[in-house]
Protein backbone atom coordinates (compact mmCIF):
# COMPACT_ATOMS: atom_id res chain seq x y z
CA UNK A 1 0.00 0.00 0.00
CA UNK A 2 1.38 3.44 -0.71
CA UNK A 3 0.89 5.74 1.78
CA UNK A 4 -1.00 9.06 1.72
CA UNK A 5 0.88 12.09 2.71
CA UNK A 6 1.62 15.42 1.71
CA UNK A 7 4.29 15.03 -0.17
CA UNK A 8 2.11 12.39 -2.01
CA UNK A 9 -0.38 14.69 -2.85
CA UNK A 10 2.20 17.13 -3.94
CA UNK A 11 3.41 14.15 -6.03
CA UNK A 12 0.46 13.69 -8.10
CA UNK A 13 -0.34 16.93 -8.41
CA UNK A 14 2.00 16.89 -10.91
CA UNK A 15 1.59 13.81 -12.71
CA UNK A 16 -2.45 14.35 -12.83
CA UNK A 17 -3.11 12.17 -10.33
CA UNK A 18 -2.55 9.18 -12.41
CA UNK A 19 -0.31 7.42 -9.54
CA UNK A 20 -3.27 6.85 -7.08
CA UNK A 21 -3.61 3.25 -6.28
CA UNK A 22 -7.45 1.45 -5.50
CA UNK A 23 -8.01 1.91 -1.55
CA UNK A 24 -8.73 -1.76 -1.20
CA UNK A 25 -8.71 -4.13 -3.95
CA UNK A 26 -11.75 -6.21 -5.18
CA UNK A 27 -12.26 -9.73 -4.44
CA UNK A 28 -14.23 -12.73 -5.12
CA UNK A 29 -14.41 -15.58 -2.05
CA UNK A 30 -11.91 -17.98 -1.67
CA UNK A 31 -13.19 -21.39 -0.76
CA UNK A 32 -12.47 -20.94 2.90
CA UNK A 33 -11.33 -18.78 5.80
CA UNK A 34 -9.81 -18.83 8.99
CA UNK A 35 -12.58 -15.95 10.14
CA UNK A 36 -15.71 -14.28 8.34
CA UNK A 37 -17.12 -11.55 8.75
CA UNK A 38 -21.12 -10.85 7.64
CA UNK A 39 -21.44 -7.25 7.11
CA UNK A 40 -19.18 -4.07 5.99
CA UNK A 41 -19.95 -1.46 7.83
CA UNK A 42 -17.98 0.02 10.33
CA UNK A 43 -18.13 -2.53 13.20
CA UNK A 44 -17.64 -5.39 10.88
CA UNK A 45 -14.82 -3.87 9.17
CA UNK A 46 -12.58 -2.49 12.81
CA UNK A 47 -13.65 -6.38 13.91
CA UNK A 48 -11.37 -7.58 11.11
CA UNK A 49 -8.99 -4.82 11.51
CA UNK A 50 -8.53 -5.95 14.81
CA UNK A 51 -8.11 -9.33 14.03
CA UNK A 52 -4.94 -8.59 11.48
CA UNK A 53 -3.54 -5.99 14.22
CA UNK A 54 -3.77 -7.50 17.94
CA UNK A 55 -4.06 -10.87 17.35
CA UNK A 56 -2.32 -11.78 13.39
CA UNK A 57 -5.44 -13.23 12.17
CA UNK A 58 -5.36 -12.36 8.41
CA UNK A 59 -7.18 -15.12 6.46
CA UNK A 60 -10.24 -12.71 6.42
CA UNK A 61 -13.18 -12.29 4.54
CA UNK A 62 -16.14 -9.42 4.99
CA UNK A 63 -18.60 -10.27 2.83
CA UNK A 64 -21.33 -7.40 2.23
CA UNK A 65 -24.56 -7.57 0.49
CA UNK A 66 -24.67 -4.00 -0.49
CA UNK A 67 -21.85 -1.69 -0.58
CA UNK A 68 -18.82 -1.25 2.25
CA UNK A 69 -20.52 1.33 4.55
CA UNK A 70 -23.75 1.89 2.91
CA UNK A 71 -25.51 0.69 6.35
CA UNK A 72 -25.81 2.81 9.13
CA UNK A 73 -22.31 3.50 9.00
CA UNK A 74 -23.19 5.81 5.90
CA UNK A 75 -26.16 7.21 7.31
CA UNK A 76 -25.14 8.62 11.03
CA UNK A 77 -24.85 11.48 12.12
CA UNK A 78 -21.73 10.99 13.17
CA UNK A 79 -21.73 12.05 16.83
CA UNK A 80 -18.85 10.81 19.05
CA UNK A 81 -19.01 10.66 23.09
CA UNK A 82 -18.38 8.56 25.69
CA UNK A 83 -20.34 9.91 29.34
CA UNK A 84 -22.27 6.87 29.41
CA UNK A 85 -23.88 5.93 32.95
CA UNK A 86 -22.62 2.82 33.75
CA UNK A 87 -19.53 1.21 34.20
CA UNK A 88 -19.34 -1.47 31.26
CA UNK A 89 -20.31 1.53 28.98
CA UNK A 90 -17.98 4.02 29.90
CA UNK A 91 -15.39 1.53 29.41
CA UNK A 92 -16.20 0.54 25.94
CA UNK A 93 -16.71 3.87 24.59
CA UNK A 94 -14.10 5.54 26.33
CA UNK A 95 -11.68 3.09 24.86
CA UNK A 96 -13.71 4.26 21.41
CA UNK A 97 -13.19 7.88 21.95
CA UNK A 98 -9.55 7.44 22.72
CA UNK A 99 -9.05 5.27 19.26
CA UNK A 100 -10.40 7.67 17.46
CA UNK A 101 -8.63 10.34 18.20
CA UNK A 102 -4.84 8.59 16.88
CA UNK A 103 -7.40 6.44 13.95
CA UNK A 104 -5.97 9.13 11.29
CA UNK A 105 -2.51 7.79 12.04
CA UNK A 106 -3.64 4.08 12.38
CA UNK A 107 -4.90 3.80 9.13
CA UNK A 108 -3.04 6.09 7.44
CA UNK A 109 -6.20 7.95 6.23
CA UNK A 110 -7.83 11.10 7.76
CA UNK A 111 -11.03 10.43 9.42
CA UNK A 112 -11.28 13.85 10.11
CA UNK A 113 -12.02 13.57 13.52
CA UNK A 114 -13.15 16.35 15.49
CA UNK A 115 -13.31 16.29 19.16
CA UNK A 116 -15.08 19.77 19.39
CA UNK A 117 -17.13 18.68 22.42
CA UNK A 118 -20.55 17.88 22.85
CA UNK A 119 -23.39 19.04 25.31
CA UNK A 120 -26.50 17.58 26.01
CA UNK A 121 -28.49 19.62 27.66
CA UNK A 122 -30.55 19.37 31.10
CA UNK A 123 -34.35 20.95 30.78
CA UNK A 124 -36.04 19.42 33.59
CA UNK A 125 -35.23 18.94 37.30
CA UNK A 126 -34.89 15.58 36.39
CA UNK A 127 -32.90 15.89 33.57
CA UNK A 128 -30.41 17.94 36.37
CA UNK A 129 -30.30 15.57 38.39
CA UNK A 130 -29.54 12.25 35.99
CA UNK A 131 -26.84 14.24 34.43
CA UNK A 132 -25.09 15.84 37.77
CA UNK A 133 -25.16 11.09 38.46
CA UNK A 134 -23.44 10.82 35.49
CA UNK A 135 -21.37 13.38 35.36
CA UNK A 136 -20.03 11.71 39.18
CA UNK A 137 -20.21 8.65 37.70
CA UNK A 138 -18.46 9.58 34.79
CA UNK A 139 -15.77 11.15 37.42
CA UNK A 140 -15.12 8.16 38.93
CA UNK A 141 -14.93 5.80 35.56
CA UNK A 142 -11.95 8.30 34.19
CA UNK A 143 -13.97 10.03 32.24
CA UNK A 144 -13.23 13.80 31.56
CA UNK A 145 -16.83 15.43 31.65
CA UNK A 146 -18.80 18.27 33.58
CA UNK A 147 -21.82 19.58 34.46
CA UNK A 148 -22.03 23.43 33.05
CA UNK A 149 -24.76 25.99 34.29
CA UNK A 150 -26.97 27.90 31.58
CA UNK A 151 -24.45 30.82 30.91
CA UNK A 152 -21.38 28.43 30.03
CA UNK A 153 -23.80 26.75 27.74
CA UNK A 154 -24.46 29.82 25.93
CA UNK A 155 -20.97 30.70 25.68
CA UNK A 156 -19.91 27.27 23.99
CA UNK A 157 -23.21 27.84 21.62
CA UNK A 158 -24.08 31.11 20.96
CA UNK A 159 -27.28 30.34 18.75
CA UNK A 160 -28.89 28.37 21.48
CA UNK A 161 -32.67 30.04 23.02
CA UNK A 162 -32.00 29.76 26.64
CA UNK A 163 -35.78 30.16 27.33
CA UNK A 164 -37.87 28.34 24.71
CA UNK A 165 -41.14 28.12 25.09
CA UNK A 166 -41.78 24.79 27.01
CA UNK A 167 -37.98 23.67 28.22
CA UNK A 168 -35.79 26.47 29.49
CA UNK A 169 -32.00 25.39 29.20
CA UNK A 170 -31.25 25.07 32.98
CA UNK A 171 -27.25 23.55 32.84
CA UNK A 172 -26.19 20.47 30.48
CA UNK A 173 -23.71 17.65 30.25
CA UNK A 174 -20.35 18.56 28.80
CA UNK A 175 -17.56 16.23 27.58
CA UNK A 176 -14.61 18.74 26.05
CA UNK A 177 -13.56 15.44 24.10
CA UNK A 178 -16.38 14.42 22.18
CA UNK A 179 -17.21 15.78 19.09
CA UNK A 180 -17.74 14.34 15.37
CA UNK A 181 -15.87 12.16 12.90
CA UNK A 182 -16.16 11.37 8.82
CA UNK A 183 -18.58 8.69 8.91
CA UNK A 184 -17.62 7.30 5.02
CA UNK A 185 -14.00 7.99 6.37
CA UNK A 186 -13.93 5.45 8.99
CA UNK A 187 -15.59 2.22 7.12
CA UNK A 188 -12.96 3.35 3.83
CA UNK A 189 -9.72 3.78 5.74
CA UNK A 190 -10.47 0.39 7.85
CA UNK A 191 -11.25 -1.12 4.50
CA UNK A 192 -8.04 0.04 2.63
CA UNK A 193 -5.92 -1.10 6.11
CA UNK A 194 -7.71 -4.39 6.21
CA UNK A 195 -7.31 -5.09 2.32
CA UNK A 196 -3.74 -4.25 3.07
CA UNK A 197 -3.02 -6.64 5.41
CA UNK A 198 -4.21 -9.32 2.52
CA UNK A 199 -8.13 -9.72 3.98
CA UNK A 200 -10.91 -9.98 1.12
CA UNK A 201 -13.60 -7.17 1.37
CA UNK A 202 -16.45 -8.65 -1.01
CA UNK A 203 -19.20 -6.14 -2.00
CA UNK A 204 -22.67 -7.50 -3.19
CA UNK A 205 -22.34 -11.01 -1.62
CA UNK A 206 -25.23 -11.58 0.89
CA UNK A 207 -25.54 -13.86 3.35
CA UNK A 208 -28.50 -16.55 2.62
CA UNK A 209 -27.94 -19.09 5.14
CA UNK A 210 -25.71 -20.18 7.64
CA UNK A 211 -24.19 -23.59 7.64
CA UNK A 212 -23.40 -25.74 10.97
CA UNK A 213 -22.69 -29.32 11.95
CA UNK A 214 -23.70 -30.83 15.06
CA UNK A 215 -24.05 -27.51 16.35
CA UNK A 216 -20.50 -25.81 15.04
CA UNK A 217 -20.78 -23.40 12.25
CA UNK A 218 -19.17 -24.82 8.99
CA UNK A 219 -19.35 -21.49 7.09
CA UNK A 220 -22.25 -19.49 5.02
CA UNK A 221 -23.91 -19.56 2.05
CA UNK A 222 -23.91 -16.43 -0.60
CA UNK A 223 -25.41 -14.43 -3.77
CA UNK A 224 -21.88 -15.67 -4.39
CA UNK A 225 -21.65 -19.46 -3.62
CA UNK A 226 -20.86 -21.20 -0.58
CA UNK A 227 -18.08 -20.15 1.69
CA UNK A 228 -16.77 -22.42 4.63
CA UNK A 229 -15.25 -21.17 7.63
CA UNK A 230 -13.51 -22.01 11.23
CA UNK A 231 -15.71 -19.02 13.08
CA UNK A 232 -18.08 -16.71 11.89
CA UNK A 233 -18.96 -12.70 13.02
CA UNK A 234 -22.10 -11.34 12.42
CA UNK A 235 -22.18 -7.90 12.19
CA UNK A 236 -24.98 -6.42 10.52
CA UNK A 237 -27.10 -4.13 12.48
CA UNK A 238 -30.20 -3.84 11.69
CA UNK A 239 -30.49 -7.02 9.74
CA UNK A 240 -29.21 -9.19 12.94
CA UNK A 241 -32.65 -10.49 13.30
CA UNK A 242 -32.51 -11.82 10.12
CA UNK A 243 -28.81 -13.93 10.43
CA UNK A 244 -29.91 -14.72 13.69
CA UNK A 245 -32.70 -16.54 12.54
CA UNK A 246 -30.40 -18.71 9.80
CA UNK A 247 -27.91 -19.15 12.74
CA UNK A 248 -31.52 -20.76 14.69
CA UNK A 249 -31.64 -18.58 17.53
CA UNK A 250 -33.77 -15.29 18.65
CA UNK A 251 -32.12 -12.22 19.89
CA UNK A 252 -33.47 -9.17 22.19
CA UNK A 253 -33.76 -6.67 19.32
CA UNK A 254 -36.02 -4.78 17.96
CA UNK A 255 -35.31 -3.24 14.06
CA UNK A 256 -36.55 0.16 13.57
CA UNK A 257 -35.90 3.24 11.77
CA UNK A 258 -33.87 6.02 12.45
CA UNK A 259 -34.04 9.60 10.51
CA UNK A 260 -31.42 12.23 9.81
CA UNK A 261 -31.42 15.57 7.97
CA UNK A 262 -28.83 17.98 6.48
CA UNK A 263 -29.42 21.73 5.58
CA UNK A 264 -28.27 23.91 2.77
CA UNK A 265 -24.64 24.91 3.65
CA UNK A 266 -24.24 28.25 6.10
CA UNK A 267 -21.34 30.10 7.04
CA UNK A 268 -19.92 28.48 10.64
CA UNK A 269 -22.55 29.20 13.42
CA UNK A 270 -21.90 26.20 15.98
CA UNK A 271 -18.98 24.43 16.40
CA UNK A 272 -19.56 22.11 19.21
CA UNK A 273 -22.66 19.34 19.43
CA UNK A 274 -25.81 19.88 21.20
CA UNK A 275 -28.14 17.50 21.66
CA UNK A 276 -31.38 18.24 23.16
CA UNK A 277 -32.96 15.11 24.75
CA UNK A 278 -35.93 16.27 26.13
CA UNK A 279 -37.61 18.27 23.55
CA UNK A 280 -36.03 15.19 21.05
CA UNK A 281 -33.43 16.85 18.59
CA UNK A 282 -29.90 17.34 18.28
CA UNK A 283 -27.56 19.42 15.77
CA UNK A 284 -24.07 19.90 14.90
CA UNK A 285 -22.32 21.63 11.90
CA UNK A 286 -20.24 19.83 9.18
CA UNK A 287 -17.14 21.05 7.90
CA UNK A 288 -19.40 21.39 4.54
CA UNK A 289 -21.49 24.24 6.66
CA UNK A 290 -24.70 22.12 6.58
CA UNK A 291 -26.55 21.54 9.66
CA UNK A 292 -26.56 18.01 10.72
CA UNK A 293 -29.82 16.83 12.19
CA UNK A 294 -31.80 13.77 13.78
CA UNK A 295 -34.29 12.97 16.74
CA UNK A 296 -35.75 9.55 17.76
CA UNK A 297 -37.09 6.68 16.15
CA UNK A 298 -39.61 5.81 14.31
CA UNK A 299 -42.38 3.77 16.32
CA UNK A 300 -42.61 0.30 14.58
CA UNK A 301 -40.43 -2.19 13.13
CA UNK A 302 -39.06 -1.19 9.21
CA UNK A 303 -36.74 -2.60 7.24
CA UNK A 304 -37.26 -0.10 4.34
CA UNK A 305 -34.23 2.83 5.66
CA UNK A 306 -37.63 5.46 5.32
CA UNK A 307 -39.51 6.92 7.97
CA UNK A 308 -42.39 8.80 8.61
CA UNK A 309 -42.53 12.00 8.00
CA UNK A 310 -44.10 13.24 11.15
CA UNK A 311 -41.08 12.23 12.87
CA UNK A 312 -39.00 14.53 11.12
CA UNK A 313 -41.41 17.37 11.78
CA UNK A 314 -41.44 16.30 15.43
CA UNK A 315 -37.42 16.44 15.05
CA UNK A 316 -37.66 20.04 13.28
CA UNK A 317 -39.97 21.74 15.81
CA UNK A 318 -37.46 20.57 18.50
CA UNK A 319 -34.56 22.11 17.42
CA UNK A 320 -36.41 25.16 16.22
CA UNK A 321 -37.35 25.67 19.83
CA UNK A 322 -33.74 25.13 20.32
CA UNK A 323 -32.13 27.21 17.78
CA UNK A 324 -34.44 29.90 16.90
CA UNK A 325 -32.30 30.35 13.12
CA UNK A 326 -33.05 26.76 12.17
CA UNK A 327 -36.56 28.40 10.76
CA UNK A 328 -35.07 29.91 8.18
CA UNK A 329 -32.66 27.22 7.07
CA UNK A 330 -34.00 24.92 3.99
CA UNK A 331 -33.36 21.73 4.29
CA UNK A 332 -31.70 19.85 1.63
CA UNK A 333 -31.46 15.79 2.32
CA UNK A 334 -32.85 13.22 4.56
CA UNK A 335 -32.59 9.84 4.89
CA UNK A 336 -33.10 6.30 7.56
CA UNK A 337 -31.36 3.96 8.32
CA UNK A 338 -32.52 0.58 10.07
CA UNK A 339 -31.38 0.39 13.26
CA UNK A 340 -31.09 -2.57 15.94
CA UNK A 341 -32.28 -1.64 19.26
CA UNK A 342 -32.44 -3.58 22.54
CA UNK A 343 -34.32 -3.42 25.55
CA UNK A 344 -31.58 -1.72 28.00
CA UNK A 345 -30.20 0.49 25.11
CA UNK A 346 -26.81 -1.31 25.38
CA UNK A 347 -24.71 -3.67 22.64
CA UNK A 348 -24.53 -7.04 22.21
CA UNK A 349 -21.01 -8.85 22.03
CA UNK A 350 -21.14 -12.26 22.57
CA UNK A 351 -20.96 -16.10 21.77
CA UNK A 352 -23.84 -17.30 20.54
CA UNK A 353 -25.92 -20.98 20.77
CA UNK A 354 -24.06 -21.70 17.78
CA UNK A 355 -20.66 -23.17 18.17
CA UNK A 356 -17.85 -20.45 16.68
CA UNK A 357 -20.39 -18.51 15.43
CA UNK A 358 -20.11 -14.60 17.35
CA UNK A 359 -21.91 -11.67 17.39
CA UNK A 360 -21.67 -7.58 17.69
CA UNK A 361 -25.23 -5.90 17.16
CA UNK A 362 -27.55 -4.07 19.31
CA UNK A 363 -25.68 -0.15 18.98
CA UNK A 364 -28.86 0.71 17.93
CA UNK A 365 -28.92 4.62 17.58
CA UNK A 366 -25.90 5.03 18.50
CA UNK A 367 -22.88 2.87 17.40
CA UNK A 368 -20.91 5.03 15.09
CA UNK A 369 -18.81 5.99 18.19
CA UNK A 370 -18.10 2.85 19.31
CA UNK A 371 -17.27 1.50 16.61
CA UNK A 372 -12.85 1.31 17.17
CA UNK A 373 -14.26 0.09 20.52
CA UNK A 374 -16.49 -2.25 19.80
CA UNK A 375 -14.38 -4.06 16.75
CA UNK A 376 -11.05 -4.35 19.01
CA UNK A 377 -13.56 -6.53 21.78
CA UNK A 378 -15.39 -8.40 18.71
CA UNK A 379 -11.92 -9.50 17.49
CA UNK A 380 -10.54 -10.21 20.73
CA UNK A 381 -13.60 -12.18 21.74
CA UNK A 382 -13.08 -13.94 18.17
CA UNK A 383 -9.87 -14.74 18.48
CA UNK A 384 -9.78 -15.74 21.68
CA UNK A 385 -13.10 -17.45 21.80
CA UNK A 386 -14.09 -16.05 25.17
CA UNK A 387 -14.94 -12.24 25.57
CA UNK A 388 -12.48 -10.43 26.87
CA UNK A 389 -12.85 -7.52 30.05
CA UNK A 390 -14.09 -4.68 27.39
CA UNK A 391 -16.77 -7.32 25.93
CA UNK A 392 -17.90 -9.32 29.05
CA UNK A 393 -20.81 -7.67 30.70
CA UNK A 394 -22.43 -7.13 27.00
CA UNK A 395 -22.90 -10.89 26.61
CA UNK A 396 -26.73 -12.26 25.77
CA UNK A 397 -27.18 -14.09 28.65
CA UNK A 398 -27.17 -10.77 30.50
CA UNK A 399 -31.41 -10.68 29.49
CA UNK A 400 -31.62 -14.17 30.97
CA UNK A 401 -29.88 -13.02 33.98
CA UNK A 402 -31.35 -9.72 34.45
CA UNK A 403 -27.96 -7.77 34.47
CA UNK A 404 -29.02 -5.14 32.59
CA UNK A 405 -26.44 -2.16 31.53
CA UNK A 406 -29.48 0.49 31.90
CA UNK A 407 -28.75 3.23 29.10
CA UNK A 408 -32.08 4.26 28.49
CA UNK A 409 -31.05 7.72 29.85
CA UNK A 410 -28.04 7.82 28.52
CA UNK A 411 -29.41 6.96 25.04
CA UNK A 412 -32.79 9.17 26.40
CA UNK A 413 -32.64 10.67 22.20
CA UNK A 414 -31.20 8.98 19.22
CA UNK A 415 -27.40 9.96 19.07
CA UNK B 1 -47.29 7.62 6.84
CA UNK B 2 -48.55 4.49 7.75
CA UNK B 3 -52.70 3.94 8.09
CA UNK B 4 -54.24 1.51 9.77
CA UNK B 5 -58.18 0.79 10.39
CA UNK B 6 -59.20 0.73 13.91
CA UNK B 7 -61.07 -2.63 14.31
CA UNK B 8 -62.65 -1.16 17.38
CA UNK B 9 -63.97 1.53 16.78
CA UNK B 10 -63.36 1.84 12.07
CA UNK B 11 -61.57 4.72 12.35
CA UNK B 12 -59.22 4.97 9.34
CA UNK B 13 -56.30 6.09 11.96
CA UNK B 14 -52.86 7.47 10.79
CA UNK B 15 -49.68 7.12 12.79
CA UNK B 16 -49.91 9.84 14.82
CA UNK B 17 -52.90 9.19 16.71
CA UNK B 18 -51.58 5.56 17.65
CA UNK B 19 -49.27 3.67 19.54
CA UNK B 20 -47.05 0.30 18.59
CA UNK B 21 -46.85 -2.22 21.37
CA UNK B 22 -44.50 -4.34 19.95
CA UNK B 23 -44.91 -8.08 18.88
CA UNK B 24 -48.22 -9.35 18.89
CA UNK B 25 -49.35 -13.14 20.26
CA UNK B 26 -46.72 -13.38 22.95
CA UNK B 27 -47.60 -16.23 25.51
CA UNK B 28 -47.06 -14.73 28.87
CA UNK B 29 -45.25 -16.83 31.11
CA UNK B 30 -45.08 -15.91 34.64
CA UNK B 31 -43.88 -17.41 38.27
CA UNK B 32 -43.41 -21.12 38.17
CA UNK B 33 -42.28 -20.88 34.14
CA UNK B 34 -38.45 -21.79 33.55
CA UNK B 35 -36.13 -19.20 33.11
CA UNK B 36 -35.77 -19.88 29.48
CA UNK B 37 -39.86 -19.63 28.84
CA UNK B 38 -39.78 -16.30 30.75
CA UNK B 39 -36.40 -15.26 29.09
CA UNK B 40 -38.25 -15.53 25.70
CA UNK B 41 -41.27 -14.27 26.53
CA UNK B 42 -40.05 -11.05 27.73
CA UNK B 43 -37.04 -10.48 25.33
CA UNK B 44 -37.00 -12.95 22.53
CA UNK B 45 -38.20 -11.43 19.63
CA UNK B 46 -38.60 -12.44 16.13
CA UNK B 47 -38.30 -9.50 14.56
CA UNK B 48 -38.88 -10.70 11.02
CA UNK B 49 -38.16 -8.93 7.73
CA UNK B 50 -41.27 -9.40 6.11
CA UNK B 51 -44.87 -10.35 7.47
CA UNK B 52 -45.28 -9.44 11.31
CA UNK B 53 -47.85 -8.96 13.66
CA UNK B 54 -47.79 -6.35 15.98
CA UNK B 55 -50.00 -4.79 18.73
CA UNK B 56 -51.11 -1.04 18.05
CA UNK B 57 -53.08 1.23 20.44
CA UNK B 58 -55.48 3.65 19.42
CA UNK B 59 -54.40 6.18 21.63
CA UNK B 60 -55.46 9.16 20.05
CA UNK B 61 -59.21 7.75 19.43
CA UNK B 62 -60.38 5.20 21.02
CA UNK B 63 -57.84 4.39 22.68
CA UNK B 64 -58.59 0.96 22.58
CA UNK B 65 -55.72 -2.05 21.65
CA UNK B 66 -55.87 -3.50 18.64
CA UNK B 67 -54.02 -5.98 16.52
CA UNK B 68 -52.05 -5.60 13.06
CA UNK B 69 -50.56 -7.63 10.22
CA UNK B 70 -47.77 -5.84 8.53
CA UNK B 71 -44.86 -6.46 5.84
CA UNK B 72 -41.83 -4.78 7.88
CA UNK B 73 -39.80 -4.90 3.94
CA UNK B 74 -42.37 -2.95 2.16
CA UNK B 75 -44.56 -1.31 4.63
CA UNK B 76 -47.87 -3.02 3.04
CA UNK B 77 -50.70 -3.50 5.54
CA UNK B 78 -52.31 -6.51 5.21
CA UNK B 79 -55.01 -5.99 7.67
CA UNK B 80 -55.97 -5.41 11.36
CA UNK B 81 -57.78 -7.28 13.83
CA UNK B 82 -59.28 -7.61 17.31
CA UNK B 83 -56.88 -7.81 20.02
CA UNK B 84 -59.14 -10.65 21.89
CA UNK B 85 -58.04 -13.90 20.50
CA UNK B 86 -54.65 -15.78 20.42
CA UNK B 87 -54.24 -16.13 16.05
CA UNK B 88 -54.81 -14.25 13.44
CA UNK B 89 -57.89 -14.58 11.82
CA UNK B 90 -58.57 -17.42 9.09
CA UNK B 91 -59.18 -14.77 6.39
CA UNK B 92 -56.46 -12.59 6.87
CA UNK B 93 -53.93 -15.42 7.18
CA UNK B 94 -54.71 -16.47 3.51
CA UNK B 95 -54.75 -13.26 2.29
CA UNK B 96 -51.06 -13.20 2.98
CA UNK B 97 -50.69 -16.65 2.05
CA UNK B 98 -51.53 -15.56 -1.29
CA UNK B 99 -49.34 -12.32 -1.37
CA UNK B 100 -46.30 -13.51 0.33
CA UNK B 101 -46.23 -17.71 -0.71
CA UNK B 102 -43.71 -19.64 1.49
CA UNK B 103 -44.34 -17.22 4.25
CA UNK B 104 -44.31 -18.32 8.11
CA UNK B 105 -43.71 -16.39 11.29
CA UNK B 106 -43.07 -18.47 14.51
CA UNK B 107 -46.24 -21.03 14.54
CA UNK B 108 -48.26 -19.43 12.00
CA UNK B 109 -47.78 -20.09 7.87
C1 LIG C 1 -29.89 8.41 11.10
C2 LIG C 1 -28.89 7.80 12.04
C3 LIG C 1 -28.14 8.62 12.87
C4 LIG C 1 -27.20 8.09 13.73
N1 LIG C 1 -26.42 8.93 14.47
C5 LIG C 1 -25.43 8.44 15.24
C6 LIG C 1 -24.54 9.32 15.93
O1 LIG C 1 -24.65 10.54 15.83
N2 LIG C 1 -23.56 8.78 16.70
C7 LIG C 1 -23.42 7.43 16.84
O2 LIG C 1 -22.54 7.01 17.58
N3 LIG C 1 -24.23 6.57 16.17
C8 LIG C 1 -25.22 7.03 15.38
N4 LIG C 1 -26.05 6.16 14.70
C9 LIG C 1 -25.89 4.71 14.88
C10 LIG C 1 -24.77 4.16 14.03
O3 LIG C 1 -24.93 4.58 12.69
C11 LIG C 1 -24.78 2.63 14.05
O4 LIG C 1 -24.86 2.15 15.38
C12 LIG C 1 -23.50 2.06 13.43
O5 LIG C 1 -23.20 2.70 12.23
C13 LIG C 1 -23.66 0.59 13.22
O6 LIG C 1 -22.58 0.12 12.46
P1 LIG C 1 -22.54 -1.36 11.97
O7 LIG C 1 -21.26 -1.56 11.31
O8 LIG C 1 -22.91 -2.25 13.10
O9 LIG C 1 -23.78 -1.44 10.97
P2 LIG C 1 -23.96 -1.01 9.40
O10 LIG C 1 -23.11 0.14 9.06
O11 LIG C 1 -25.42 -0.90 9.20
O12 LIG C 1 -23.36 -2.27 8.69
C14 LIG C 1 -24.02 -3.51 8.61
C15 LIG C 1 -23.82 -4.02 7.21
O13 LIG C 1 -24.28 -5.35 7.14
C16 LIG C 1 -24.76 -5.55 5.83
N5 LIG C 1 -25.62 -6.74 5.79
C17 LIG C 1 -26.85 -6.89 6.31
N6 LIG C 1 -27.34 -8.11 6.02
C18 LIG C 1 -26.40 -8.75 5.31
C19 LIG C 1 -26.32 -10.05 4.71
N7 LIG C 1 -27.32 -10.93 4.79
N8 LIG C 1 -25.18 -10.37 4.04
C20 LIG C 1 -24.15 -9.49 3.92
N9 LIG C 1 -24.19 -8.26 4.47
C21 LIG C 1 -25.29 -7.88 5.15
C22 LIG C 1 -25.49 -4.26 5.54
O14 LIG C 1 -25.65 -4.06 4.13
C23 LIG C 1 -24.59 -3.22 6.17
O15 LIG C 1 -23.68 -2.62 5.28
C24 LIG C 1 -27.02 6.68 13.81
C25 LIG C 1 -27.78 5.84 12.98
C26 LIG C 1 -28.70 6.39 12.08
C27 LIG C 1 -29.49 5.47 11.19
ZN1 LIG D 1 -60.18 3.08 17.64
Amino acid sequence: MKRYSAFAIAREALRQHTGWDRAWRKASPKKKYDVVIVGAGGHGLATAYYLGKNHGIRNVAILEKGWLGGGNTGRNTTIIRSNYLQDPSAAIYEKSRSLYETMSQDLNYNVMFSPRGVIMLAQTEHEVRGYRRTAHANALQGVETQFIGPEKVKELCPIINLDGPRYPVLGGLWQARGGTARHDAVAWGYARACSDMGMDIIQKCEVTGIRSEGGKVRGVSTSQGDIDCDKLGIVVAGHSGVLAKMAGFRLPIESVSLQALVSEPIKPCMDVVVMANTVHGYMSQSDKGEMVIGGGTDGYNNYTQRGSFHHIEETVRALVETFPMVSRLKMLRQWGGIVDVTGDRSPIISKTPLDGCFINCGWGTGGFKAIPGSGWATAEMIARNEPGPLAAAFGLERFREGRFIDESVAAGVAH
Amino acid sequence: MLTLTCPCCGVKAEESELHGGGEAHLTRFGPGSSEEEFHDYLFARENAKGVHFERWRHVHGCGKWFHAARCTATLQVFGTYSAQTTEPPADLLATIREKRPGWSWRDFS
